[in-house]
């Protein structure tokens, strides 16, 4: 039997659960003897503690303990970085718990452990907090002016500066042609989950074990983390992942609740539940993308792209948390995307600022560096007179210069290149399914009313980290057969593309595999999890491998049992044959399993195109997308109606990104959009004209799959793509387009006088 | 986010509910369709000593259609407005308007009477009020009074309602069949809280003049108004294309905007005066 599940639109298993209301969320989780947990966090963006008086609060009737950096021996735990771990970033990292000062509005002050939330929060109400408050450093460029200093140890705001190199760009510059420089910026957002986060840990002190729920994205690294802080050897801790309303990155990562929630359970010997409110959410949950740069890119007359250079700030918010650096990094690396830019000098400065801590969101770095690239790219466009598409198409990397060497990010990391790919097919199937060469005509137009403007741009969009991801296949009792994965599932499905993938490896009917366990830390022996897209590739060739491994030990168990060499056995659906015609049911096997592995050091490189049609309200500043087109090549597809529905997601994501989400401070570090009346969500009747067309034309050589990760390019290109459809509208006005979010306001502007 | 310690009364009478609004002292708060104050008391802004719950009070959800005007009994749900046929011809205005009220689901909830007693400036039902000069009929310990629109509402979330009454009806006066309205409002996303929405409406003499011109503006500056420059630019006029520009500039110059996270107050007079000319050119269309 030869199987073709993988490449088949096989519908989602895991939605028959979520639909019928069988999911089951941390919150669902209620144990016998359930405490929770209501966290009191800083009212102020900076300043230093003076004291905090929980005398009354312990009185409230309910209340079991009010927990604060005074009770843990030995100073709050610090929460390492987990990516880019630099020795520079150290004293940056963040306490579990404030301890002497407070950096953000939102750190959290003290935990009270209460019968109920509603009391929980009654007794926060009796807290007595002083607070000294030190002038706030509410952006980069406070930040950079050194008058208030986070980290007065340090002497400085700035946690580090990368740099990312490739050839000789000072060289190419001074004898370049044609020169254009511009300040760009994207504005702060975050990945919103809607099931907010939540722990739920149990303390079995008989056993001396301690039961987490809640785990997602990276639960062994996470353990280890916890195990490390909390003084137990990490085989005493087990991590459980539960279902998930939303990943993005953002949930997952370790933070100060991973370890406050645990320490309160083993600290009261009663399980313990916390789930996040929304207020906290928008407060406490990593953000990200808040980024300026000051780039210039150097060009032939022609449109040759020489070189780019410049300065890029990011502002990391008050602490360096797990995957913090991830997307400043990889504005630098990926500025110059799927086009071929022999020359790169580019530096990013991490300053520090009394704001929520940053880290990934779904195309960490990549929504941003797009949005500055191809900005760029339409401006070089109308300064020589090149048409749009013509000089993209000049400068999009070709197929035969793969693998193609990107910038390297210095002085830390090795050298990089995409894997495969011809960007012009995407390109071209992106125009042809916009209809672009009717439409453009539109450009600049005003139709009813309203101003038409197109764009296109192209995208590069990273995956399949290492070093190294771990599968297992076994038997039950039933003859049926389960696979253990050590990713985890955020939603992406990974439930049947990996029973897909093992159904195929082991050549089987798909409704053989009975479950797809993921995640939880019993499951393999080692995991790395669900980030920068890695599961399919890294998962999935781990699970290839396991399948190796399992089909060459069951046919070794079998041809013992029925007295044939291994070579002979043949496995089919539910049994193992002999040459002799003897069989036995695969439930004679039961408890027979095998673990794989698939260790990797590359990454793969999925890429496409995207282009919009869109009408602008210029009165009004109200943008309506007629239209909006996302092709994607991402190698062999498991699934392509699975991949289709991520890039639909993430493109709603980067639309969010590019019009709607935006967290606003002011100037003392006050988060002023602190509810979703403020921060605006996408909803489901704001965009409904996106399509997504998945290709699989180019496999990838890095992996016995050919897969790539995909599934974050939606929301890469969307900030560019909309900002210049913009721009191209408004061009009877030569609009200032330099900054996300367009908002309503701001699109106005660009229609006025200026001053 | 969870509420406060409080009690709660589900009163069967007016009158039980009135007496226990006055015993609370201003501690005391009525709750209709709960979707203004249950998120205020979960972000413990409010934090009343007890509830009053209105929902057993079937006189106060009716809606009587008259030659007087339309009565809404407080109660009443946007979700009933939408539902009833008769107002497309009673009140048509009040029908555009409530139909842009947030989303299905806080429609199927939301009242009239807790629209009004909140007061939000971004509120339509608010607007449509001042617009209309509708009467507000409150009852209290003292009894019962009528308070007209344009002396109720006195900033954000502040109205002239007092701590022991109740809201029971909204009393607009009768729409003639040959009235010219418009309303148009910009949010930036469906059912969101106005930008800034323009309703109006005027009556037209023999000749085909304007008379009678109400313009009122919601969502800019801290409670709903009527601007008066522009009543009196349109009053006498035949509202051709030229009028309707000069009212979109007088709009812009007159209102009162100020900038919040979500736009410049330059932004927002523009969007005003724009909302009236796109109202105006429905209404003269
Ligand atoms: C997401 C969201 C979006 C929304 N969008 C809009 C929108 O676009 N436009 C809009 O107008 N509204 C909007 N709303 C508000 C909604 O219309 C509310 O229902 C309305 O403002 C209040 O009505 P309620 O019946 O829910 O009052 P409640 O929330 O029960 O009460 C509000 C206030 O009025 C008082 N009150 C209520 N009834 C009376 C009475 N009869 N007499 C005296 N005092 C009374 C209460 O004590 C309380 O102070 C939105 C709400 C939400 C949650």
């Amino acid at each position: 039997m030869k199987n073709a599940f993988i490449g088949s639109a096989v519908e989602r298993r895991e939605d028959l659960r979520f639909l019928r209301g069988r999911g089951e969320y941390v919150d669902d989780l209620r144990p016998d003897g359930l405490l929770y947990a209501v966290i009191l966090r800083s009212s102020k963006a900076h300043g230093r503690i003076v004291s905090i008086d929980t005398t009354a609060a312990l009185k409230v009737r309910g209340v079991h303990a009010v927990i604060t950096a005074q009770d843990m021996p030995g100073g709050p735990p610090i929460v390492p970085m987990r990516l880019q771990p630099l020795p520079e970033f150290k004293p940056f990292e963040q306490p579990v718990i404030a301890d002497g000062k407070v950096r953000y509005v939102g750190e959290p002050m003290a935990v009270v452990i209460a019968d109920s939330v509603a009391i929980g929060e009654d007794a926060l109400e009796a807290i007595e907090v002083e607070i000294d408050a030190l002038p706030a450093v509410a952006d980069w460029h406070v930040a950079q002016s050194g008058q208030s200093l986070l980290f007065e140890a340090q002497g400085s705001n700035r946690s580090l500066t990368f740099y990312a190199v490739r050839g000789d760009a000072d060289a190419a510059f001074a004898s370049a042609p044609y020169v254009r420089r511009e300040t760009l910026r994207t504005g702060r957002h975050y990945g919103l989950t809607m099931e907010p986060r939540g722990v739920m840990a149990q303390w079995d002190a008989a056993k001396g074990r301690l039961t987490v729920s809640g785990a997602a994205k990276v639960p062994f690294f996470n353990r280890r983390i916890l195990a490390k802080q909390i003084g137990l050897p990490e085989d005493s801790i087990e991590m459980i992942e539960n279902d998930v309303g939303g990943g993005f990155g953002a949930r997952g990562e370790f933070y100060p609740e991973d370890f406050l929630i645990p320490f309160a359970a083993r600290h009261l010997n009663r399980p313990v539940k916390w789930i996040e409110d929304r207020r906290e959410n928008l407060m406490a949950m990593n953000h990200a993308r808040e980024a300026e740069v000051d780039v210039e890119i150097a060009c032939e007359r022609d449109g040759t792209i020489l070189a780019l250079r410049g300065h890029i700030h990011t502002d990391m918010g008050a602490y360096m948390r797990t995957n913090g650096a991830v997307g400043a990094r990889n504005i630098a690396q990926f500025m110059a995307g799927p086009y071929r830019v022999p020359n790169v000098k580019l530096d990013v400065s991490l300053w520090m600022t009394n704001k929520t801590p940053v880290g990934t969101y779904r195309g960490p770095g990549r929504f941003e560096t797009d949005f500055f690239r191809e900005r760029l790219i339409d401006m070089v466009a109308q300064d020589l007179g090149i048409d749009r598409v013509a000089l993209r198409r000049k400068n999009l990397i070709a197929r035969t210069e793969m693998p193609y060497p990107i910038a390297t990010i210095a002085p830390y990391e090795h050298k990089d290149e995409y894997d495969s790919g011809d960007y012009q097919e995407t390109l071209d199937r992106c125009l042809a399914e916009i209809h672009w060469s009717e439409k453009a005509k539109l450009q600049g137009r005003r139709i009813d009313g309203r101003y038409h403007g197109l764009a296109v741009g192209c995208f590069i969009e990273g995956g399949a980290a290492g070093p190294k991801e771990t599968a297992r296949l076994a038997i039950n009792e039933d003859g049926s057969i389960s696979v253990y994965i050590g990713s985890s599932a955020v939603g992406q499905g990974v439930e049947t593309v990996f029973a897909q993938i093992a159904a195929d490896a082991l050549e089987i009917p798909m409704d053989r595999i009975r479950g797809v366990f993921h995640g939880s830390t019993a499951y393999v022996s080692d995991g790395y999890g669900a980030y920068h897209s890695r599961s399919v590739v890294m998962g999935g060739s781990a699970l290839l491998d396991a399948a190796l491994n399992f089909k060459a030990a069951l046919c070794e168990a079998a041809a013992q049992r029925l007295g044939c060499a291994a070579s002979a056995i043949v496995v089919t659906e539910d049994k193992v044959s002999a040459p002799g015609g003897t069989s036995l049911p695969l439930s004679a096997f039961a408890g027979l399993s095998r673990e794989g592995a698939f260790l990797n050091k590359k990454h793969t490189y999925s890429y496409g195109a995207q282009a919009v049609h869109l009408a602008v309200d210029a009165k009004i500043g109200q943008v309506e997308i007629l239209d909006y087109v996302v092709v994607v090549d991402a190698g062999r597809i498991i699934n392509p109606m699975t991949l289709r529905g991520q890039v639909i997601g993430s493109l709603v994501q980067g639309l969010g990104g590019a019009f709607l989400e935006h967290l606003v401070y002011d100037e003392q570090g006050q988060l002023l959009t602190g509810s979703l009346a403020d921060y605006l969500l996408p909803t489901a009747s704001d965009f409904p004209n996106l399509r997504a067309f998945t290709m699989d034309r180019h496999p990838s050589p890095i992996n016995p799959l050919g897969a790539k990760g995909a599934g974050e390019g939606g929301l890469i290109g969307a900030g560019g793509v909309i900002a210049n459809a913009v721009a191209n509208a408004l061009q009877s006005f030569n609009p200032d387009l330099r900054e996300l979010p367009l908002t309503p306001s701001r699109v106005w502007a660009m229609t006025q006088p200026r001053a | 986010m969870k509420l406060p310690p409080l009690e709660y009364a589900c009163p069967t009478s007016l009158s039980e509910a009135v007496a226990l609004l006055a015993a609370g002292g201003g501690e005391a708060r009525a709750l209709a369709g709960g979707q203004s104050l249950m998120p205020m008391l979960a972000f413990r802004v409010v934090a009343p000593a007890l509830l009053v719950d209105l929902r057993k009070l079937p006189e106060l959800r009716e809606i009587e259609i008259s030659a007087d005007g339309v009565r809404l009994g407080a109660m009443v749900r946007w979700r009933d407005i939408e539902d009833d046929e008769r107002l497309t011809a009673a009140h048509p205005l009040l029908k555009a308007a409530v139909a842009h009220v947030a989303h299905y689901q806080i429609r199927n909830r939301g009242t009239v009477g807790g629209s009004i007693a909140h007061a939000d400036p971004a509120a339509e039902m608010p607007g449509i009020a001042v617009t209309c000069d509708a009467e507000i009929a409150a009852t209290g310990a003292a009894g019962q009074r009528t308070i007209r629109a344009a002396d109720f509402f006195l900033s954000a979330l502040t109205t002239a309602l007092k701590h022991d009454e109740i809201i029971t009806e909204i009393r607009l006066p009768a729409w003639p069949a040959k009235r010219r309205w418009g309303f148009r409002e910009f949010a930036r996303r469906r059912g969101d809280f106005a930008m800034a929405a323009a309703a109006l409406f005027y009556d037209q003499d023999a000749a085909g003049k304007a008379i009678n011109a109400h313009v009122g503006m919601i969502g800019v500056g801290d409670r709903p108004c009527r601007l008066p420059e522009v009543e009196a630019l349109l009053n006498g006029r035949t509202i051709d294309e030229a009028t309707i520009e000069r009212a979109a500039e007088i709009t812009s110059a007159t209102v009162d905007a100020q900038e919040d996270i979500h736009a410049s107050a330059a932004y927002r007079r523009s969007l005003a005066g724009t909302m009236v000319e796109r109202a105006l050119r429905s209404a003269a269309a």
